[in-house]
This record gives structure tokens, sequence and C-alpha cells, in this order.
């Protein structure tokens, strides 16, 4: 039990400091899937500790709603490399103050 | 026949829409056709009316409702019009005597590019000053009070192209609207109490409520004191008349001499009841009068405009007709409103055709030796002058006589003054007779007048004479005074001093063998005629305590001292928004770091770790 959270937890940790440090796209999208999937971890964890169901089907959730993410990730990926040239993120800052 | 009255004010209303709606791209023979037909209508009703009302030896006041006007919870004033003998001498005035004026000015003004303009201004007037005097109630009275201050301020202005016009037209409304004020506090202090603005319900309703010498309808009279003497140009506000000169000559005849100025001579004597509630405000308006008629007196003796020798004498004159209304002497004031207004426009149309004549030369001692090239003129003068002058069977010999009768058997000094007044008057009126039309020619006149102004000239100057035996049907509106005996020595007194006065004139300015120059010529005489010039220094007074210290607030207050709160607040918050806008850097990683540290935050707080 603790040590599949603390796996999560690292996991996660590992998935938001990527999103912060890397500058390419498909590398921040890879970093949000994992993190994605340490919550997934975390809640399957929590599932067979208390022999409930409702871990799992969070899970499958979790599947679904990452799956959705990629392809709009993907989507807004291919669409910055057409316009910026790049897939650098820092590129992007044509909104600020 | 009385049920026309309602068509009185309608004809010289639909002729002004008419006008105005055209924006002048009539003729100038229709406009005329218009301008003057209307009136012309209005007066011939008016003296059918008039006709009938004699004859039947009518005296009770009759209402007549034609519309309601505001209907709210038991407040609901009508436009509805009351005849009785006052107010059918005002109309006798107004449309008689504005009739010769507008026809008079048919040809005054033809020249003139806006024609149209000035006849939709002056029938507005007329439609106004006859609501004035024929309302009801005083919320009517008030519209109609606020009309004529409207078109005088636009007919002082007439020639707004000379910027000097505008201020003067500027001065008259905002120095009348002073006097306004406290007038619409007096109206409400009387409907508070008395509940009704119905003149005469209220009247009655105020002789049963108050007694003699309360207080509240002595403030309530001396607040309607103030609107009449702003209108009717007495002290103190009587600054703007002069400078009101400044609009064509038939507007100064009319409007600035025989109608709208009486207004408050109207107003009080149609609220007497009121007065004679409140003695003090009665003997203020006594006061003022004597005060204006004699500050205004010893202004005319030294102007040398004719226009405004004109304005100053009818000061002095409205000054007669608040004495008269201060003594009690109701009809005598209402008399002399009729026959100043007969001379005074008589002299006014006179100076019109001089001016005329002469090119729109002002100043008097340019013109001279004037008897012989304009004989209308001239003999307008002499009659016009001799009325105003009170000589013998002149309409204004019966007039002022009367009340300088009046003001003897209320208070011998008030009669004293009146006489001084008188003298003075006959000095200044034939001081401009003798300057002008006799001695040599200084200018050389044009052409004199047509027929169109001939013809008014003459109708005024008979009626000029013959005023002062009109019988003014007034009797049944003003208490009675009772019949006493004149002391004999005051009746030939009176009227022996304006002779006193023509004669002086006569060797002063026409033989000249009476030299008075050591003593004009002297410091003290030379400072004394400055002071008279100057109106008493009255608008270098007011100059510098209202016009001045107001000029310099604005100034200082030229950016708004009690926005700079808001515009602090908002410059405040445009500042912070500049500041937080830096955190917008556009990149995401900075967004994410800033997000995850927030979230570290609370959750150590939720923790309590921190």
């Amino acid at each position: 039990m603790e040590q599949g959270l603390v796996l999560a937890a690292l996991l996660f940790a590992m998935g938001l400091v990527g999103v912060m440090v890397r500058r390419n796209i498909i590398l921040i999208l890879m970093s949000v899937e994992v993190m994605l999937n340490a919550c997934g971890l975390a809640f399957i964890v929590a599932g067979a500790r208390w022999g409930q169901a409702d871990g799992q089907i969070m899970f499958m959730l979790i599947l679904a709603i990452a799956a959705a993410e990629v392809s709009v990730g993907l989507g807004l990926l291919l669409q910055v490399h057409r316009r910026l040239g790049s897939i650098d993120i820092d590129k992007t800052s044509r909104l600020k103050g | 026949m009385f049920d026309l009255i309602s068509f009185i004010p309608l004809f010289p209303l639909v002729s002004f829409v008419i006008l105005f709606a055209t924006q002048g791209n009539l003729g100038k023979l229709p406009v005329a056709i218009l301008g003057v037909g209307s009136i012309g209508l209005s007066a011939t009703i008016v003296m059918l009316i008039a006709f009938q009302w004699l004859t039947s030896g009518a005296t009770e006041p009759h209402i007549y409702t034609i519309t309601s006007w505001i209907s709210v919870a038991g407040f609901n004033p009508r436009f509805s019009f009351l005849l009785d003998g006052l107010s059918l001498t005002m109309m006798l005035v107004i449309t008689g005597v504005g009739f010769l004026i507008h026809l008079y000015s048919s040809l005054f003004m033809e020249d003139d590019e806006d024609y149209s303009r000035f006849f939709a201004y002056m029938n507005l007037f007329v439609c106004a000053m006859l609501v004035l005097v024929l309302a009801d109630n005083l919320l009517l009275l008030y519209l109609g009070w606020e009309g004529v201050g409207l078109c005088s301020y636009l007919l002082i202005g007439f020639w707004y192209e000379d910027e000097s016009n505008g201020a003067a037209a500027r001065k008259a409304f905002i120095i009348t609207r002073i006097g306004d004020t406290a007038m619409a506090l007096g109206i409400f202090l009387l409907f508070m109490h008395l509940g009704t603005l119905e003149i005469q319900p209220m009247l009655q309703a105020a002789n049963q409520m108050w007694a003699t010498g309360d207080k509240i309808p002595t403030i309530a009279a001396l607040l309607i004191l103030g609107g009449a003497v702003g209108k009717s140009a007495q002290l103190p506000l009587q600054t703007w008349l002069p400078d009101a000169m400044a609009g064509p000559t038939p507007v100064s005849a009319l409007i600035h001499a025989a109608t709208m100025v009486t207004a408050g001579v109207y107003l009080i004597a149609r609220m007497h009841e009121l007065y004679l509630l409140a003695p003090l405000a009665q003997s203020t308006v006594a006061v003022v009068g004597l005060a204006t008629l004699l500050i205004a007196a010893f202004t005319a003796l030294t102007q040398t405009d004719i226009k405004r020798i004109l304005a100053y004498s009818t000061i002095s004159q409205i000054g007669y007709m608040f004495l008269a209304l201060g003594v009690g002497a109701w009809a005598s004031g209402i008399f002399h409103l009729m026959t100043h207004a007969f001379f005074k426009a008589l002299l006014f149309l006179g100076a019109g055709a001089v001016v005329y004549s002469l090119h729109h030369e002002h100043d008097i001692f340019k013109m001279g030796g004037l008897r012989k090239k304009l004989p209308v003129a001239f003999w307008s003068f002499m009659i016009g002058s001799a009325a105003l002058t009170a000589l013998p069977l002149t309409s204004g010999y019966f007039s002022k006589d009367e009340i300088l009768l009046a003001a003897f058997k209320v208070e011998p000094w008030l009669w004293a003054g009146g006489v001084l007044g008188a003298f003075l008057t006959s000095i200044y009126s034939f001081r401009l007779v003798f300057i002008v039309f006799f001695g040599s020619t200084n200018t050389e006149p044009s052409e004199p007048a047509g027929l169109r102004m001939a013809v008014p000239l003459m109708i005024l100057m008979v009626l000029a004479m013959i005023g002062g035996f009109f019988h003014v049907p007034v009797d049944a509106v003003f208490p009675l005074l009772p019949e006493t005996h004149h002391n004999q020595t005051i009746a030939i007194i009176t009227p022996l001093v304006p002779l006193l006065g023509v004669l002086l004139a006569y060797f002063l300015f026409l033989r000249k063998s009476l030299n008075l120059s050591f003593l004009l010529d002297s410091s003290m005489g030379r400072n004394l005629r400055k002071f008279f010039f100057s109106h008493w220094a009255m608008d270098w007074l007011y100059d510098r305590v209202f016009v001045v210290p107001y000029k310099t607030f604005a100034r200082l207050n030229q950016s708004d001292v009690v926005d700079q709160v808001y515009e602090g607040i908002a410059n405040v918050t445009s500042i912070l928004h500049y500041l937080i806008s830096f955190s917008q850097t556009g990149h995401l990683r900075w967004y994410a770091l800033t997000m995850v540290t927030g979230l570290v935050f609370v959750l150590a707080i939720i923790l309590g770790i921190i």
C-alpha cells in the first residue's frame, strides 16, 4: 500500500518536473501522460486496499480522458509546428501581457 | 363672447409655430402678414371682450378651463384663464401696444435678413405674456413668466454675431433667474401651507389661515417680491435692463418698457391680498420702489446714449409703480402701468425712428437740430416726454399724481422722494429733447421713416395724450381706498415741480443762459457725475462681489477638484493592472510553475504545515 502510493507520488513528481522544465511539446505531452498514469496508479492501489471496484472504474475514466487529451494535444502540436515551424513551447508567447 | 378668450394667446402661438417651422423660407410679405396679423386678431378679440365686459357691467371674475395639465394625487393645475378687470387691462395693453409695435417693426426690421426669426420670437413673447396675465394658477403664471424671460433673452441677443449682445442677453437671463428662484421658493412655500396653486382660492385660504403680520405670509410675500424685482428691474437686480438695450429698438419698446418689465407690478397687484397680510413686505415694496426711482433718475441725468436714458427712465417709472403698490394704491399702480406703456412705447419707437434715420447713431451729442427734419419723431418725443414728466393733462400727469398723493397719506417722506424723482425726470427727459431736436445739426439724417412707422407713432401720441382719461376697470379687483380730503398745498405742489424741472432744463440745455459748469467741473462734481454715469457703480460692485470671485473659483476648479478622488481610484486601478499584467509572460512553462507553486502553498496550508 505505502510503496504503491510512494511510487505514484514519485511518478507524479517526475511528470510535473518534466512539464515544467521541458521545452519540447512532445516531451511535455509525455510528461502529462506520466502524471495521469501516476494518478491512475494511486486509484488502483487505493481500490485494492479497500477491496472496492471504484478505483478501477476511475482508472478507466482516466484512460479515456488521457486518450482524448493526447489527440487534442497532438492536433495543437501539428498546428504549432505548421505556424511557427518549431515545436519549442517558449516560442508560443504571443499572448503575453 | 367671453369664451373666445382662449383664442387670444392661440393666434400668436400658431403664428410662432408657422414662422419657426418654415425657418425663414417665407418671403417678407407673408412673414409680416402672419406676424402682425396674428397680434391684430388677438387685439380685435380683446377689444370685443373688453367692450362686452364694460357694457355688461360685469365685475365677478370668470374662469375658463381649457384642459387639465397635470393630475397627480390631488395636485391638478389646469390650463385655465382668469378674466377680470386686471387681466383685461393687461391684455388691452399687451395686444394694443403690442400690435402697434409689431406694425412698426414690420418696417423697422425690413432690411434685416432674420426678419422671420424676429417675428417668431416677438409672437412667442406676446403669447407667453398673455399666458402670464391670464393664468388662473401660479404654475401657469410661472410658465408664462419663464416664457417671457426666454423671449427676452432671445431678442436681446437677436444680433448675436456681436459678442457684447450675447453677453447682455446672458446678463439679463441670469439676473432675472436669481429673482425667479426666489419666486419659485415663494410659490412652493404657499403651496406647502395652503395646498392649492389657484390664485383666488389660495388668497382666500391665506386670509383664513393667517393673521396680519404673521411670519409665513411675510416670507412668502418677500420671496415673490424677489421675483418681481428681478423681472421688473428694481433694486438690487436692475443692472440688466440698461444692457438689454442691445436688442432691436422695437424689442426695447415692447419687452423692456411696455410689457415684460411690468410683469412684476402685475404679479404684486395680483397677489395684493397676500401683501395686505404682510405689512412689512408691503412697505419693503414701497422702499424698493422709491430707492430705485431715485437711483435710476440720477443715473439718467448723466447718460449720453439715447436708449440708455430711456432705459433708466423705465427703471425709474417702474419704481413709481412699486411705490404705488407699496402704499396700497393698487389701482394707481396699474393705471401708471398702462399710461407708462403708452408713453414709453412712444418714446422708444420715436428713438427708433431717430436711430433709423441717423444710421444707428445712439449718442445724443452727435444728434441735434432734428426738429424740422424728423417732425414725427420730434412730436413723439415732445408728447412722450411731456407725459413722462407728468405735465398737466397728459396721461402721465393723472397716474403719477394719484401715486404721489397716495404716498403722502402713508408717509410724507415717500412723497418727498417721489417728487424729487419727478423733478429729476423732467430735467433728464427735456435734456434729451433739447439736445436731440434743437440746436445745430451735427449729423445729417436720411429719409424720415415711412408710413408703417409713422402711423403707430401717431396712435401712441394720441393715447399718451388722452390715456389719463381712461378709467382702469379694476375697482372690483382691489380694495377701495377710503376717500379722503387731499392736502391742498400738496395737491398744488405736486404738479408744479415737474414744470420747474422743465424750466430748468430749458435754461440749461436750450438757452444755455444758466451755466453750472463751475459746479459740474469741480472735482466733486466730476466725481459725482462719474458715479452717477456708472449707475452708482453697481455694475462695478456686482462685478467685484459676484462675477470676479465666481470666475476665479471656476478657473481654479477647471480641473474638477471633486473628480480628483474618482480619477485617483481609476488611476490606481490601472497602475495595478499594469503591474499584474507583467505576470502574463505567455510562457506555458511559467504558468505551470506558478500553478504548482500555488498548489504547494494551498496543500501546505491545508495540511497545517504553515
